[in-house]
């Protein structure tokens, strides 16, 4: 399918879901309320048309300084079809939630938890949202934008420093 | 001339200290701490061209229970700090260690929130070989300062970094 059927049999479907379309450079992206993610996501797979059957990356964006929001993008495949699908939904930065997609792409999983750990969005119903990159006892998100780029926390060595102490 | 014209053709004298530092500085088993680009040029010093099995430390050990020498090659995060240095507390004595590459020596161009300023604020380190990453010429030449080191070592004053309070 070329990107503006695509386009068109998503508005179809969804007329009050879709906020906005582009198309740039033969990329296709679709911004979309945050409520309707988890129906448009189980559409988009399960549409024998469209057939997302890949989720090749998620990630979160922070707008927080420009829009005060934060953004969560999906970038989607179609293996069978071989036509790719950006997803942006954006989230109000006080309260930055949105429904996982691991129900219906469970490679999300730690895609999810990665966004949790870098800028502290939660996805509602994710089976395991726990930290994946930082070390256990890290505090805050490093990639929002007030997050220090050299914010160390050597408190994370503790354990080396106090066995250092012990042997003294 | 001495007590070795009595000894014979066959015997020589020397120290105890000379004879156990020249067998340890002569038979480096190295424990491979790759982290980055660096471990690249670390495999390439064990490889035919550049040969470490001259200097007697070709044996690269992934147990550190069998090694000697740690190689510490590239970025040390905060994640992996906790772990080098249970490697490196695991690693019998006497045990030396270099810090391979500016990400090893000093975080290098990472002055980030994820990386390790420099590998000694977790582990002492015997010997700092720069570069980005160092050529094979360049670890070569860090474990010869290493073996010079050993020889200067002595077996009842014991003067290695790790018994020195990082």
């Amino acid at each position: 399918m070329d990107n503006e059927a695509i386009v068109t049999l998503i508005k179809t479907n969804f007329p009050e879901a879709v906020i906005d379309s582009s198309i740039f450079r033969n990329e296709l992206t679709l911004t979309i309320k945050k409520e309707s993610i988890t129906k448009i996501a189980r559409f988009l797979k399960e549409n024998r048309e469209l057939g997302f059957d890949f989720l090749s990356d998620l990630c979160g964006v922070d707008r927080v300084e420009t829009d005060g929001v934060f953004e969560v993008v999906y970038h989607l495949y179609s293996i069978y079809k071989n036509h790719r699908l950006r997803l942006k939904v954006s989230i109000p930065s006080n309260e930055p939630r949105i429904s996982t997609v691991t129900d219906v792409w469970k490679t999300a999983n730690w895609h999810e938890r990665e966004a949790y750990d870098m800028f502290g969005i939660k996805f509602d119903d994710h089976p395991d949202l726990r930290k994946i990159l930082t070390p256990d006892d890290f505090e805050g998100y490093p990639l929002r934008k007030d997050y220090p780029v050299d914010g160390r926390q050597p408190a994370t060595l503790r354990e080396i420093y106090r066995k250092d102490n012990n042997e003294a | 001339m001495g007590l070795e014209s009595h000894l014979g053709d066959n015997i020589l004298t020397t120290t105890l200290s000379t004879m156990v530092n020249w067998a340890r500085k002569s038979s480096l088993w190295p424990m491979p701490f790759g982290l980055a680009c660096c471990a690249i040029e670390m495999m390439a010093v064990v490889a035919s061209r550049h040969d470490l099995a001259r200097f007697g430390a070709e044996v690269f050990r992934f147990s550190p229970r069998q090694s000697d020498l740690m190689i510490v090659a590239g970025t040390l995060t905060y994640k992996m700090a906790s772990v080098a240095r249970r490697i490196y507390d695991q690693m019998p004595e006497p045990k030396w260690v270099i810090a391979m590459g500016a990400c090893a020596i000093s975080g290098g161009v990472f002055n980030t929130y994820s990386v390790v300023q420099g590998l000694d604020q977790v582990i002492p380190v015997d010997v700092y070989l720069p570069g980005c990453p160092p050529r094979p010429e360049a670890l070569i030449h860090a474990i010869m300062e290493i073996q010079k080191k050993i020889e200067k070592e002595s077996l009842l004053n014991k003067t290695t970094a790790s018994t020195v309070k990082s």
